[in-house]
């Protein structure tokens, strides 16, 4: 199975790199939709010759959560908050995704310079040389979109793109958690989504935009 | 017993959610506290036995659970009154130019408030590192919408900073603790299998892999140490801590900040059985002094008052990040010393802060004057509070901070000393000064126009954060000035708890009772293990 | 060997204006039409070569050389070309840089022709195709650096010979990226729907086609014999990746390859007429975001070796 943990792997790359270069807002929701649902699938893929009912819960609340209910709800918030469906980034697409492609090439160097503590063929057939790179090149992704960004929907996806890094990171190398922390970490994820749709909600209403530029009215006033 | 704890507030705050009546809900908000407390003090007499390794009552978390615990009662009590003198119909702003706004629905604010206590106790009491991380992260969640009670934009962006901040911050703490689980994971080619327990980790500490074990450490402080507040990564804290009610704002700083610094103490208590101890000292007294610093900038010559109380905390966090970096048992001891001086005094002075903006219906510096002639109480508790909080002999900070002082003399960390002492004269100075311009004055000679607009003989006026506004949008705008020389009539509620707590500070300074000595003590051997 | 070789080159020379006519008639297909015949391009280019040529008085001896030295870097490229696993006639370690330089010299000598016209229209032309070429050269070479870290050869016969079906069953992924990304580099190169309509009637909105107005007779009938042997050459390239027949008889292994082209002429055919031509400052993006493709497709080959 580490051809198909591998796949979703690089999926899980590519997604991240046409989120970074595409500039319609629900194009990059069902991306990141997309993405969730493939990497909720690695905690069956990775671990197929033994799956047990810990993984398989966990795949499908992860499925549900983040392949569907989020997606929706940043639908939700999307059509409610009723603006321009662009992007708007302070970098470029084109230059997102070079700073994208670099910053995976230096994850890669990272991590072939750092071994992971778990050797591959032994903790499981989940663990591939390409999960904590690609963890750690989704997180990085992730951090991108929140500063580079300018609508308030896509730092919500960018912290979506991040906690899917984070979660690869804890599911491919085979980590045992028990599952209902695992579930209460998701569950917190989804929860932190909730709430900010909800304030892009509230601050589509106030201001009439989800630009974060809107948002710069608290600094430091110097006498 | 331990689960009783976290779960009596849990379900508080929902039966909070659905109870209808006002009344009822707030005198619920009281019980609960209360009945917390109690818990919390049954906890100490009889410990409780652990629940399979992942919840547990040690010194540490029992110390900041009681702070925790005795603050959220001030803070009900306190929260009580103010919500009974909110205006419950949309009212205009005094900034930007008057906009209106109104309440978020009071159930969903004592709900939170509820829940956050909650998941703070869950924090103090979790020693699994997941489910650590699951409670800090739903402190988030449960205090952002009180965050967002005035529904106005200035709040909002303070939540959303808050919310967008906090949880990438502790999305960085999540993969520190799967880092740290990947460390663990080394132990299983010993055949050994390590939960993600504190005391699973520190037994097999010398079998983590310690490249790794290093790495999580990093993630764990960058994470919560963006909730805790410390400099650079601070951003959240001022914003928040003054848009929020003031209530709000007192069990951010005195509650929640700790919460994230025991998360940095569980990590800093692997990493030092690990044989990292070294790093992780290094790492926090950078973040201690580089908060210290950033805190003296920003509070000399601040306008808005409760940033500067907001700031102060950032200052607090870093002594307390300081102090744990210098290492050793007698900076254990000032440091849980402080954490407790520190909640009781900022919990104090944003109750008052609380009062004073509501009579005077503005943050800014320069237009508050005379607080003493006209909020006797909240006036004479502001000087206290400031004199507590910047460290002034009889109250207890100045215990805890000469403590620290005198610990990094000890471990001869001389230029951490000098920094660290520049640091707090500094803004000494400048809250001091701050406070005492504020307090003193003549509320009268502020500003002139607005005690003519204010017709003679008018009923004192009453103390609600924006009672003037009942009537008329005319009227309120005709007391909008600082002008109101009246002597204010202050109800109970509004400073009984904000008494208490000076009562505490000053207590706390010049005898520790017994118990209190002992969770101290207790505390400080948790912390001292940190070498 | 060599026999083959020869026979592969003079295969490429005779068939590549078919392609055309396939795409062509694809798109005929789609739209409800019978279309032009699949032989439209041998008509063309025997109309065009009987025909004199019309020079306009301010250009000079360059804007003459460019389509005969183009020409002759497109049939020099196919030279290097390898077709159905057998090597090509010249083959050599890093041959595959001559080859990009070659589609590069055959690009410039195009576009400075273009540009010694004087004609506004012809100097936005050149600059459009240069500037998406400048996108699209380098994600063809990284393309050709992934496959040769994944084959360990560096010269393009060794690379599309006989390790190809090995490549596919251990990096299966690093081969989709490749061939997906070289696939985007066809059709930008080749000036195809998405990145430029072919048929287009605006000069406003053309780029490679407004490059060459001002040419006539035997010039265009070069252009246009080049053009189609630059698809040739590309899509010979990612036909040889996927179709991974090595254990056939090389005449064979020819037909099949060549089977390969006719359908990938259908592909590209089928394509442009399911979607719209972009917008022109998105086509940087797709540039960029095939760049990626290759690079991440890289990035495995070295992870994995």
């Amino acid at each position: 199975m580490a051809a198909w943990v591998d796949a979703i792997l690089v999926f899980a790359v590519l997604t991240n790199l046409a989120v970074l270069g595409s500039s319609r807002l629900g194009l990059c929701i069902r991306m990141v939709a997309a993405q969730g649902i493939m990497i909720g699938l690695l905690p069956v893929v990775g671990h197929w010759h033994a799956v047990d009912a810990r993984a398989v819960g966990l795949a499908t609340a992860s499925v549900l959560l983040k392949g569907f209910l989020v997606p929706w709800l940043l639908h939700w918030a999307l059509v409610e908050a009723n603006v321009r469906r662009e992007v708007e980034p302070y970098i470029g697409y084109p230059m997102s995704v070079l700073i994208g492609v670099a910053s995976l090439c230096l994850c890669l160097w990272l991590s072939a310079r750092m071994p992971l503590p778990v050797a591959a063929g032994e903790a499981g057939t989940g663990a591939s040389a390409l999960a904590a790179p690609v963890a750690f090149f989704s997180i990085l992704c992730g951090l991108l979109m929140i500063v580079s960004r300018r609508k308030a929907l896509t730092q919500v996806l960018g912290y979506l793109v991040m906690e899917n890094g984070i979660f690869t990171f804890g599911v491919a190398l085979a980590l045992e958690e028990p599952f209902l922390v695992e579930f209460g970490v998701l569950l917190d994820v989804v929860g932190a989504v909730f709430v900010m749709g909800v304030a892009v909600f509230h601050i589509s209403r106030e201001i009439h935009s989800i630009d974060t530029d809107q948002l710069s009215m608290l600094r430091e006033e110097r006498r | 017993m331990l689960l009783t704890l976290i779960l009596l507030p849990a379900v508080a705050g929902a039966a909070a959610f659905i109870i209808p009546r006002d009344r009822a809900r707030r005198a619920l908000l009281i019980a609960a506290a209360l009945a917390h407390l109690g818990l919390t003090v049954a906890a100490g007499i009889w410990p409780p036995a652990p629940v399979s390794g992942w919840l547990a009552l040690d010194g540490l978390g029992y110390l900041f659970l009681c702070i925790t615990s005795g603050l959220f009662l001030c803070a009900a009590v306190y929260a009580a009154g103010y919500l009974s003198r909110e205006e419950p119909h949309p009212r205009q702003d005094f900034f930007e130019g008057g906009q209106w706004f109104h309440n978020a629905p009071e159930a969903v604010f004592t709900g939170n408030l509820l829940l956050f206590l909650s998941c703070m106790t869950l924090v103090m009491l979790a020693h699994h590192f997941g489910l650590l991380w699951v409670a800090v992260e739903t402190t988030t969640l449960a205090t952002a919408p009180l965050i967002y009670f005035h529904r106005h934009h200035r709040s909002l962006e303070a939540t959303w900073k808050y919310l967008v901040v906090c949880s990438v911050g502790i999305a960085l703490a999540l993969l520190g603790t799967y880092i740290l689980a990947a460390a663990a994971a080394r132990a299983s080619a010993d055949g050994v299998r390590v939960p993600v327990t504190l005391e699973a980790l520190v037994e097999n500490a010398k079998r983590l892999d310690p490249a790794w074990t290093r790495a999580a450490f990093l993630f764990l402080l960058v994470g919560y140490g963006t909730k805790m507040g410390l400099a650079p990564i601070h951003t959240w804290l001022p914003d928040a801590h003054s848009e929020a009610p003031s209530v709000v704002s007192a069990l951010l700083s005195g509650a929640l900040l700790n919460g994230a610094f025991v998360g940095i103490l569980r990590a800093a208590q692997v990493c030092s059985a690990a044989g990292q101890g070294e790093m992780c000292h290094d790492l926090l007294l950078a973040f201690g002094l580089v908060s210290l610093g950033m805190a003296a900038v920003f509070v000399v010559g601040q306008t808005d008052f409760k940033r500067l109380l907001a700031y102060s905390s950032v200052e607090h966090m870093g002594i307390l990040a300081l102090g744990v970096g210098i290492g050793g048992t007698a900076a254990a001891q000032g440091v849980v010393l402080h954490g407790l001086n520190h909640s009781v005094a900022k919990g104090l002075l944003f109750m008052v802060a609380g009062n004073i903006l509501g009579v005077y219906r503005t943050k800014n510096v320069g237009e508050v004057r005379g607080v003493l002639s006209r909020l006797p109480i909240s006036g004479a508790l502001w000087v206290l509070g400031i004199l507590a909080i910047t460290g002034t002999p009889p109250f207890g900070a100045f215990m805890s901070e000469l403590a620290i002082l005198k610990a990094a003399l000890d471990a001869g960390r001389w230029g951490v000393a000098l920094g660290y002492l520049a640091a707090l004269a500094v803004i000494f100075v400048a809250m001091i000064s701050t406070a005492a311009k504020m307090a003193q004055g003549s509320a009268t000679g502020a500003d002139p126009a607005g005690a003519a607009a204010e017709p003679a003989g008018a009923p004192p006026a009453n103390l609600g954060p924006h009672a003037a506004a009942r009537g008329s949008p005319a009227t309120s705008r005709g007391q909008h000035g600082p002008g109101a020389a009246a002597r204010v009539r202050e109800p109970l509620s509004a400073y009984l708890p904000a008494a208490a707590l000076a009562a505490l500070a000053l207590l706390l300074g010049l005898w520790l009772p017994a118990p209190v000595k002992s969770a101290l003590d207790g505390a400080a051997v948790a912390l001292g293990g940190i070498k | 060997m060599a026999a083959i070789s020869w026979a592969n080159l003079l295969v490429g020379l005779c068939l590549a204006p078919l392609l055309p006519g396939v795409i062509a008639r694809t798109k005929a297909l789609f739209a409800g039409r019978r279309g032009q015949p699949l032989a439209q391009l041998y008509l063309d280019l025997w109309k065009l070569l009987r025909k004199g040529a019309v020079y306009s008085s301010v250009t000079t001896w360059v804007f003459r050389a460019g389509p005969v030295v183009g020409l002759a870097a497109a049939v020099a490229a196919l030279l290097l070309l390898p077709l159905g696993g057998a090597p090509a006639v010249v083959a050599f370690d890093g041959d595959l840089i001559l080859l990009v330089a070659l589609l590069g010299a055959l690009r410039f000598f195009l576009v400075t022709a273009a540009l010694d016209t004087g004609s506004a229209f012809e100097g936005m032309g050149a600059s459009r195709e240069m500037g998406f070429s400048a996108l699209a050269e380098p994600v063809l070479l990284v393309a050709l650096a992934a496959m040769a870290r994944g084959t360990g050869e560096t010269s393009l016969s060794g690379m599309f010979g006989a390790t190809i079906p090995g490549e596919w069953a251990t990096q299966p992924h690093a081969m989709l990226l490749i061939v997906s990304a070289l696939f985007v580099v066809l059709l930008a190169e080749n000036s195809r729907i998405p990145v430029d309509d072919p048929n287009t009637h605006l000069e406003l909105t053309m780029i490679h086609e407004v490059m060459v107005l001002d040419h006539g007779g035997p010039d265009l009938a070069f252009i246009l014999y080049a053009a189609a042997l630059k698809f040739w050459l590309l899509g010979a390239l990612l036909v040889g990746i996927v179709v991974p027949l090595r254990e056939i008889p090389p005449a064979l292994a020819a037909a099949t390859a060549v089977a390969g082209m006719a359908l990938l002429a259908f592909a590209v055919g089928v394509v442009e007429s399911c979607m719209a031509r972009l917008r022109m400052s998105r086509v940087p993006q797709l540039l960029v975001g095939a760049g990626g493709l290759a690079t991440v497709a890289l990035m495995l080959e070295l992870v994995r070796s």
